[in-house]
C-alpha cells in the first residue's frame, strides 16, 4: 500500500491530483465518482457577472489547445447560493477559483467565498489588473505582493496563488507571493499564445489571441515549477500538459507536491483516475512508501562526467569502456 | 499522449460512458457522407434521439486531431446493442474517422446532451401531427426523431433538403418508418425558402403540421421559428458548435439564446444540443 496523502499547507488531500480550474465541474461525476480526486477545483468566480468571450472559443493547435473562454460567470452570489451548495453531495475538498480586476475588489471577494464547504480559495492572479494597465497582476512581484498582502488579510482560509507563465521572472513572483502571504503556490496558467486559419484567414480565436494548453506547455511549465519550487518554502502544485502519471511524477520530482490536470480531461474524461493510479503503480515499483517522498526528489543532472557534453569534450576525447559511457569509438 | 488508456470500470449508475466501441460496418453512403455502426451495448441502451457522442478520432503521421469530435445518434438499435453515425468527411476529425476499419475500436463518450421531446397532444388522445426540416447533415442528427416519433403514435412528414438528388439519404427509411417523406434539393431549384414556406403552408392547411423540428441550415431555422411563431407550434432546433469536453465543464460551446427579453449565452454540448425553437438565435 503506497501512501498517496499529500499536505498542501494545513490542508492533507488524499491524493496529489486535482483537476487544473475551469476545465472541471460537478458534470464530470456523470463519468465517474470524482470524491476519489484529490479536491475539487471549481472555474474562476470573478467578482462581476460576464457573458465571457466570442466564439470561437477554442482552437487545436499541434499538441494542444487554445482557449479564449473568457470566464463567464453569474457573479459570488450565484456561486454563495448553487454552486457551494451543489459540492456539498462530494467529499473531496472543494478549492474556489477566484479573480477580479483591481486589488480591493478582489479581497472583497476573497472574504465573500471564505465561507463553510470551500477548504481552500485559489486566487487567479494571472488575469488583468485594470489599476496597471490590464497587465496580469503576477506579470511582476510588487503588484503580486500588493494584491497577496490583500488577499491574506480577507481570509483565514489557505490561499493558493495561481502564476501566470508569462511572467518574464517567474521565481521573483513566486518569492512576491510567498512573502504576500500565500500558502501554496499553482504553476501556471496558460501560455499567451494565437493561431490563424491561412485558408480563411482569420485568427482561429473570436478573441484572437488565447491560452496555450496541453502537452506542448510540458515542458516549460515543467521548467517554472522547477524554478519555482527552488525559490520558495510553501508547496507548488505543478500544472501544465500533464496527461499521464509519467508527466505528474516529473512535476512531483521537480518540487511540486501536487499536480492539477486540465486539458488531459476534455481528451480522457477520467484521465485523472489514470493519473491517480499511474502514480501509485509507479511508486510500488519503485519502493516509494509516500508519494510524498519523491517531492523534488530529483537526482543530480549529468552523468557523472561519462558523458560529457562540455566544452573540454570537443578538445578532449571521453575514454570509451566506462560504464553507461556512450561507446566514442569512431565518433571523432 | 493519445495511445493506451486504461477505461475504468464504470458503474450502471453512470449516465455516460467512455467505451472502445467495435466498429460493424463502415462505408461511404454517397460522394460526401460515411455510414458507421459500432457495436456499443451499455451506451445504446442509455442512448436517445437527438443526443450524441464525443468521438476520439485516431491519431496517425498525418492526421492529428486533438480533440474530440461530437456526432449525432444517426439511429439506435437498443436491443442489438447498435449505434450508427452518418457523418460527412470535412476536415481533420473526420478524414481520420474515415480511415478506421471494420473490427477496430473506436473510443465514444456518450451518450450526451438532451434529446427531441414530443409535443404535447393536440386535443385529448390526439397526437400532434409533426414536420421535420432537415437539410444536409441535419439529417443524421433528425433521423432517429422519426422512428421515436412513429413509435408514440404520431403522424410524421420529413422534408429531406440536400444540394443534388445523389447527396439525399434516408428517403427509404424514413418512408419504411411510416412517414412521409419530401425530397427537395437545390440542383432541382425546388429547395429555396420560397418553396419550402409554401410547403409548410400547405402541410398546415392540410392538419399535417403541429409541430416542427429543424437541425442543419440556419435559412431553415429562420424559417421554420416563423412558421411556428405564426401558427402558435411546438417546435425544437438542434444545434452545433465547437466542443471541447463535451460535458459542460468548459463554456466553450455556446450560442446565443432568447430568453425574455435578454440575450443569454448556452451550452450545446449539455444544455442541448436541442433547443426550444422560439429561443434559438441562429447563427
Ligand atoms: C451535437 C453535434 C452533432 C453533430 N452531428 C453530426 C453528424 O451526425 N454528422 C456530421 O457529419 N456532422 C455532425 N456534426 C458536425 C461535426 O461535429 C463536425 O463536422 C466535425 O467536428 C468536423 O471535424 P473535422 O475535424 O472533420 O473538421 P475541422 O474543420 O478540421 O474541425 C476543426 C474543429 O472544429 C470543430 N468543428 C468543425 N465543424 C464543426 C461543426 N459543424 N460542429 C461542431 N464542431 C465543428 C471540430 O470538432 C474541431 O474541433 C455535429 C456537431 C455537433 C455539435
Ligand atoms: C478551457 C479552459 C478554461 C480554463 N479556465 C481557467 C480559469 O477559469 N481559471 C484558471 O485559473 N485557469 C483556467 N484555465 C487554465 C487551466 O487551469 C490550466 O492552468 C492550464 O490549462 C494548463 O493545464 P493543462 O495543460 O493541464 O490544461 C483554463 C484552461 C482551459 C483549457
Ligand atoms: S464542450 Fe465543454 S461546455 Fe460544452
Amino acid at each position: 500500500m503506497v501512501d498517496l496523502t499529500v499536505d498542501i499547507g494545513s490542508l492533507r488531500l488524499a491524493n496529489p491530483v486535482m483537476p487544473a480550474s475551469g476545465t472541471f465541474a460537478h458534470e464530470l461525476a456523470q463519468v465517474f465518482d470524482v470524491d476519489r480526486l484529490g479536491a475539487l477545483v471549481i472555474k474562476t468566480v470573478t467578482a462581476d457577472k460576464r457573458i465571457g468571450n466570442p466564439t470561437p472559443r477554442v482552437a487545436e493547435v499541434p499538441g494542444g489547445m487554445l482557449n479564449s473562454i473568457g470566464i463567464p460567470c453569474k457573479g459570488p452570489e450565484h456561486f454563495l447560493a448553487e454552486t457551494v451548495p451543489l459540492y456539498r453531495a462530494f467529499n473531496a475538498p472543494l478549492v474556489a477559483s477566484i479573480s477580479a480586476n483591481t486589488p480591493d475588489e478582489f479581497a472583497k471577494l476573497c472574504e465573500m467565498v471564505s465561507v463553510p464547504g470551500v477548504s481552500a480559495i485559489e486566487v487567479n492572479i494571472s488575469c488583468p489588473n485594470i489599476e496597471d494597465d490590464g497587465r496580469a497582476f503576477a506579470m511582476r512581484p510588487e503588484p503580486t505582493l500588493a494584491v497577496m498582502r490583500k488577499l491574506r488579510a480577507a481570509s483565514d482560509l489557505p490561499l493558493w496563488a495561481k502564476l501566470t507563465p508569462n511572467a518574464g521572472e517567474i521565481q521573483e513572483v513566486a518569492q512576491a507571493a510567498e512573502a504576500g502571504g500565500a500558502d501554496a503556490l499553482v504553476v501556471a496558467n496558460t501560455i499567451l499564445a494565437m493561431s490563424i486559419d491561412i485558408t480563411t484567414r482569420k485568427p482561429s480565436l473570436g478573441k484572437v489571441m488565447g491560452g496555450l494548453s496541453g502537452p506542448a506547455v510540458k515542458p516549460i511549465i515543467l521548467r517554472m515549477a522547477y524554478q519555482c519550487a527552488r525559490s520558495v518554502t510553501i508547496p507548488v502544485i505543478g500544472c501544465g500538459g500533464i496527461m499521464n502519471a509519467e508527466d505528474a511524477i516529473e512535476y512531483m520530482l521537480a518540487g511540486c507536491s501536487a499536480v492539477q490536470v486540465g486539458t488531459a480531461t476534455f481528451i480522457h474524461p477520467s484521465a485523472m483516475l489514470d493519473v491517480i493510479a499511474g502514480i501509485e503503480a509507479w511508486c510500488a515499483q519503485n519502493g516509494v512508501a509516500r508519494v510524498s517522498d519523491i517531492v523534488g526528489d530529483l537526482a543530480e543532472a549529468g552523468d557523472e562526467g561519462a558523458r560529457n557534453w562540455g566544452a573540454d569534450m570537443v578538445t578532449e576525447k571521453p575514454k570509451a569502456g566506462k560504464a553507461g559511457a556512450i561507446n566514442w569509438e569512431g565518433v571523432a | 499522449m493519445q495511445a493506451v488508456h486504461a477505461v475504468p470500470p464504470q458503474p450502471d449508475s453512470l449516465p455516460v460512458l467512455e467505451e472502445r466501441a467495435e466498429i460493424l460496418r463502415h462505408e461511404a453512403v454517397n460522394g460526401e457522407y460515411r455510414l458507421m455502426q459500432v457495436a456499443a451495448p451499455d451506451q445504446a441502451q442509455r442512448a436517445r434521439a437527438g443526443q450524441f457522442f464525443h468521438l476520439l478520432c485516431p491519431q496517425d503521421d498525418a492526421l492529428k486531431p486533438f480533440f474530440r469530435r461530437p456526432m449525432s445518434i444517426y439511429a439506435i438499435d437498443a436491443q442489438g446493442g447498435r449505434i450508427s453515425f452518418l457523418y460527412k468527411v470535412t476536415g481533420t476529425g473526420t478524414k481520420a474517422l474515415a480511415k478506421l476499419g471494420i473490427g477496430e475500436r473506436l473510443d465514444m463518450l456518450g451518450p450526451l446532451g438532451i434529446g427531441f421531446s414530443l409535443p404535447p397532444d393536440e386535443a385529448p388522445g390526439r397526437k400532434t401531427p409533426i414536420v421535420i426540416l432537415a437539410r444536409g447533415v441535419g439529417l443524421a442528427t433528425l433521423a432517429p426523431l422519426v422512428g421515436l416519433a412513429r413509435g408514440a403514435g404520431h403522424d410524421v412528414t420529413a422534408i429531406l433538403s440536400a444540394r443534388s438528388p445523389d447527396l439525399l439519404m434516408s428517403v427509404e427509411e424514413t418512408r419504411a418508418a411510416g412517414a412521409q417523406a419530401i425530397t427537395i434539393t437545390d440542383s432541382q431549384g425546388n429547395s429555396d425558402t420560397g418553396h419550402v414556406a409554401a410547403l409548410l403552408d400547405d402541410l398546415h392547411a392540410k392538419g399535417r403540421m403541429g409541430a416542427l423540428y429543424t437541425c442543419g441550415s440556419n435559412r431553415l431555422l429562420k424559417l421554420a421559428q416563423e412558421h411556428a411563431a405564426r401558427h402558435g407550434l411546438f417546435g425544437e432546433v438542434a444545434m452545433e458548435q465547437q466542443m471541447a469536453c463535451g460535458l459542460g465543464m468548459c463554456f466553450c460551446c455556446v450560442r446565443a439564446f432568447r430568453e425574455g427579453d435578454a440575450t443569454v449565452h448556452r451550452r450545446v454540448c449539455c444544455e442541448g444540443p436541442v433547443f426550444p425553437l422560439e429561443e434559438a438565435l441562429g447563427w
